[in-house]
């Protein structure tokens, strides 16, 4: 455990030389290699478990490629709303019992502040910004809108992408899936009503 | 009746919020224009939110997500123990930490709660300062400490406040109970328990503070930009006039973002030694054990009546517990709802080691109405009246149970009426529980009264530029509840615009001054300032146009963008153009205007509530909610619909999930998160019909609209109860009404046979 710590502290100090340089999301353009895939193992009886602390990813973002350099421990959630600055995505409970952070994950809900950030290399991942199109908002977003499907507005975002991804899969939903496929969404305001109807709205709009 | 003579020196936001907010009996001297019956093209209608697009896109900011250059994230070191004297603290181990910028002691002597604040760190990320507030060293001596109600009015208990734990915070009577009692028929007592309720807005409590030489800007989830400030400028010994404050978007307050709070501060000093921004976001956890809740209750009622219904004597007697605060009075439903010439209160708040309650959604009066809407239901049983008719019975038009002021208006029987109807109220159980089977329905309702009525003095401008472009500004703050909408409806109502053509800029102390947001004051009063900055930007308007056509002002009339020349209206002029011709920008002032004192202004309403509940499992599911409402004009049936459908959604959980649950061992919060914290989620959720019976009060304001944020959440939680009773014959005193609570009734129901 101590070599653990040990390294951890290491790598803040690695960390502010790299924001002395602006901080924010580092693009492995400016970062070395070797900075990037620094590597230790830890030895359990089960054998060696590579120890990372650091790693260079890959991400599709909203249709955008970006290469960055995160720390294990750095959930989805925190690389989307600190590094890339898409502050769309809401931090609510930080423990997977909100939904307030659901991104799509190659189609999929996940929860990204349960989803580390290493673990989604690769994938493509859609955030609440990325949902419309260039000139037109998704007809779950125009249905939001119309039908009032929130209140102070910071659950809206889990739940649009949550209702997205069930208009993807389901086009004409009953009332009761919607409830099953919004049950892992909260808002605390208490709009679910409108989120029905809007989820509602959207599906008969759909083409 | 003014309760905080009792309370000089504790803590006690929820009586200082109706210092704030309640209805006062002194006013401002009356200046009220006629009242306005003209009917309106936007105002009233359903109109989508104007930030709608912003928010499902992801770009409305909220104070989480104001990221600035070098900003540093602040974490707050809190007292594991309940009570301790603080012996001494050791900032050195965080400050030798790389990364960490600064790190201050915020408290000395004694914490008096798990989770009071104690030291704070600023760092490079979260984590850095997380692993930082590790090295901070503190020294406890812990004490002996006392967190339930329970244990704190125990014999020899710990004194939480180095006073006695109980203390009297309410005490009015009238009349004679005695005498009441005596021409009684019937004499019923009950008493009625409901647990501690936690806000859990969406976005934790939250500040971002930069400084610019001795100038402060502080970005706050707040519900009050101005209290903020004022808090500031003395916490920080700085002149207001140096404080900026600015409120975005927030996720969420519920009341417990009003006024100051600790990590605001913490943020301003620690940007201040650090020389750098500092953002400090609460965790969940935080929040669920830092920033407030709902004081419990413990009421008990004891009424008589007649045969024919007429109340002749109310006795009310509550134990709150609001922590290391004073807890919530909860008589005011009580005292004023139902006529009856003979009342006495006696309320105490029991303190103990748990955080200070702060105003919660309607503060004293959910709690309040459960009780006294409980007690009718019942009273209605024990004289085999229809429990809607036992509430006309005792109908009254002056507040103070008949004895008071006359109110400006009061549709609450014309509620009655819409909700009986549209929830078929003839189909309840003639007798409670008289129902067959294993899944037994029933149906209830519950009375709901508020203040609401606005606070005079709340100013807007209208600005016009030299290109015809429009802007609406307050120094007020959304909600959620559409406060940049409305105000958009009634500026371009006013003005002969549309919504889309009115920028609107809100949430920063910079703006005209408004007051808080609680109390569901902030419709009553921004709308009627913004009003009347407009009416004046229309009057000067007029004057030009009317200099244009030769005629007198009241000749000319604003339309489609355009002014007119009534007795011609093909000359007109665009609006536009009339305002270029002008080269300079046109601003206008607009206030909230005062009210005469010979009404007293509220809010009105009556939910009724269908549910079924399982003999078997003791589950109860609600089936469907009407809600009828009198809050005056309403501004836009859209957001007033959510209101309403908040209001009963987050009623039903108060009712059937949320409780805070304390460890007597460790004097701990034993769920503070979002899954063993239950609240209502999308499977809970019943048919909702929310209806407006839109009656304008000719007397409150100049747009005769009142408040709705607290009146849908305070007879929802009542309604379902009494939709219990009715529906299984017993009726649940405590809730939340789980399903241990349920079978537990039925238990003793069958017993007791």
């Amino acid at each position: 455990m101590e070599k653990v710590k040990e390294k951890r502290r290491k790598t803040f100090t690695r960390r502010d030389f790299l924001k002395g340089f602006g901080g924010g999301a580092i693009s492995a353009a400016v970062l070395p290699k070797l900075l990037a895939q620094e590597m230790s193992s830890l030895r359990t009886k089960k054998g060696n478990i590579p120890l990372y602390s650091r790693k260079e990813i890959t991400l599709t973002v909203n249709g955008k490629k970006v290469r960055l350099v995160v720390e294990p421990r750095e959930t989805l959630l925190d690389v989307l709303r600190e590094r890339l600055n898409l502050t769309g995505t809401k931090k609510i409970c930080n423990r997977g019992e909100c939904g307030g952070c659901t991104v799509l994950l190659d189609g999929f809900t996940v929860y990204s502040c349960l989803y580390l950030a290493i673990r989604a290399d690769g994938k493509n991942i859609t955030t609440i910004e990325g949902l419309a199109s260039a000139d037109k908002l998704h007809p779950v977003q125009q249905a939001f809108i119309a039908k009032d499907g929130y209140q102070c507005g910071f659950c809206a975002p889990g739940f649009i992408i949550s209702s997205a991804a069930l208009l993807d899969k389901n086009k004409t939903p009953s009332l009761e899936e919607v409830k099953e496929a919004l049950s892992g969404n909260l808002c605390r305001c208490g709009n679910y009503a409108k989120i029905y109807e809007a989820v509602l709205t959207a599906s008969t709009r759909r083409p | 009746m003014r309760k905080r003579d009792y309370l000089k020196d504790i803590e006690a936001p929820s009586l200082l919020y109706f210092e704030e907010f309640g209805d006062k009996e002194t006013q401002q001297p009356a200046v009220i224009p006629p009242p306005e019956k003209e009917k309106f093209k936007i105002i009233g209608n359903v109109v989508p939110r104007i930030d709608g697009e912003k928010i499902v896109t992801g770009q409305a900011p909220f104070t989480h997500d104001i990221q600035l250059r070098g900003m540093l994230y602040g974490k707050i070191l809190r007292s594991p123990h309940p009570c301790a004297d603080i012996v001494s603290v050791d900032l050195s181990g965080a400050l030798s930490l790389s990364g960490v910028k600064a790190a201050i002691q915020l408290k000395e002597g004694k914490v008096r709660y798990a989770g009071e604040l104690v030291a704070a760190v600023a760092a490079v990320d979260e984590n850095t300062a997380e692993e930082a507030l590790k090295l901070i060293k503190v020294e406890y001596k812990p004490l002996p400490f006392v967190v339930t109600p329970d244990k704190a009015m125990e014999e020899g208990a710990p004194q939480v406040l180095d006073q006695p734990n109980l203390r009297k915070i309410n005490d009015y009577s009238r009349g004679d109970i005695e005498i009441g009692f005596k021409e009684a028929d019937i004499v019923l007592e009950r008493t009625y328990k409901t647990a501690v309720e936690i806000h859990q807005v969406a976005e934790t409590h939250s500040s971002v503070a930069k400084w610019e030489e001795e100038n402060l800007t502080v970005w706050d989830s707040t519900q009050a930009i101005f209290s903020v400030r004022d808090g500031l400028a003395r916490a920080l010994n700085i002149p207001a006039s140096r404080i900026k404050v600015i409120k975005h978007y927030m996720g969420g307050g519920f009341g417990s973002k009003l006024g100051l709070n600790d990590y605001t501060v913490a943020a301003a000093k620690l940007a201040k030694e650090a020389g750098r921004p500092v953002k400090i976001a609460l965790s969940r956890k935080e929040n669920s054990i830092c920033v407030g809740n709902r004081p419990s209750s413990l009421q008990t009622i004891k009424g008589g009546v007649k045969k024919d219904g007429t109340l002749t004597a109310l006795y009310y007697k509550n134990y709150t517990c609001g922590g290391v605060g004073a807890g919530d009075s909860c008589a005011e439903p009580l005292v004023d709802v139902y006529r009856c010439p003979n009342v006495k209160v006696e309320e105490y708040t029991v303190f103990a080691n748990t955080v200070a309650s702060r105003p919660t959604r309607a503060p004293g009066h959910v709690q309040g109405t459960l009780a006294l809407e409980g007690f009718m239901e019942e009273l209605a049983n024990e004289l085999g009246m229809d429990p809607l008719e036992l509430r006309m019975k005792n109908y009254s038009l002056k507040n103070r149970g008949d004895t008071g002021i006359p109110y400006s208006s009061k549709g609450l029987d014309k509620c009655y009426q819409i909700g009986a109807e549209k929830i078929g109220w003839e189909r309840r159980n003639k007798r409670p529980g008289e129902g067959k089977g294993k899944l037994r329905r029933g149906l209830g309702m519950a009375s709901q009264i508020w203040g609401g009525a606005g606070r005079p003095g709340t100013q807007a401008d209208i600005r016009i530029h030299p290109d015809g472009s429009v802007e609406a500004i307050c120094g007020t703050q959304d909600l959620g509840t559409g406060t940049r909408t409305y105000m958009a409806e009634v500026a371009a109502e006013t003005l002969g615009l549309e919504p889309q053509d009115i920028t609107i800029k809100i949430g920063n102390t910079e703006y005209p001054w408004a007051g808080s947001s609680g109390g569901s004051t902030t419709t009553p009063s921004v709308a009627p300032a913004t009003r009347d900055a407009a009416l004046k930007a229309v009057d000067y308007l007029k004057n030009l146009a009317a200099k244009k056509f030769s005629v007198n002002p009241d000749e000319i009339f604003i339309e489609n963008k355009k002014l007119f020349n009534k007795n011609n209206p093909a000359q007109s002029v665009d609006f536009q153009a009339l305002v270029r011709e002008q080269r300079r920008e046109l601003v206008f002032h607009g206030e909230c205007s005062g009210r005469s004192t010979d009404y007293t202004y509220n809010t009105f309403g009556a939910h009724f509530a269908e549910v079924e509940v399982d003999l078997e499992t003791g589950q109860i599911k609600v089936i469907k909610v009407v809600a009828v409402h009198d809050s005056g004009r309403i501004m836009n049936k859209l957001t007033a619909e959510s209101q309403v459908i908040g209001g009963i959604t987050q009623g039903i959980s108060t009712a059937l999930f949320e409780e805070r649950v304390m460890d007597n061992s460790t004097g701990k919060v034993v769920n503070p998160n979002l899954r063993d914290y239950k609240i209502a989620t999308s499977m809970d959720i019943p048919e909702i019909v929310p209806v407006f019976v839109d009656m304008v009060d000719s007397q409150i304001n100049i747009l005769g609209t009142k408040g709705l944020g607290e009146p849908p959440r305070i007879p929802a939680s009542a309604a379902v109860a009494n939709a219990v009773y009715n529906a299984i014959g017993v009726h649940i005193s405590e809730i939340p009404m789980t399903p241990d609570k349920v079978l537990q009734a039925l238990k003793e129901k069958e017993a007791a046979r």
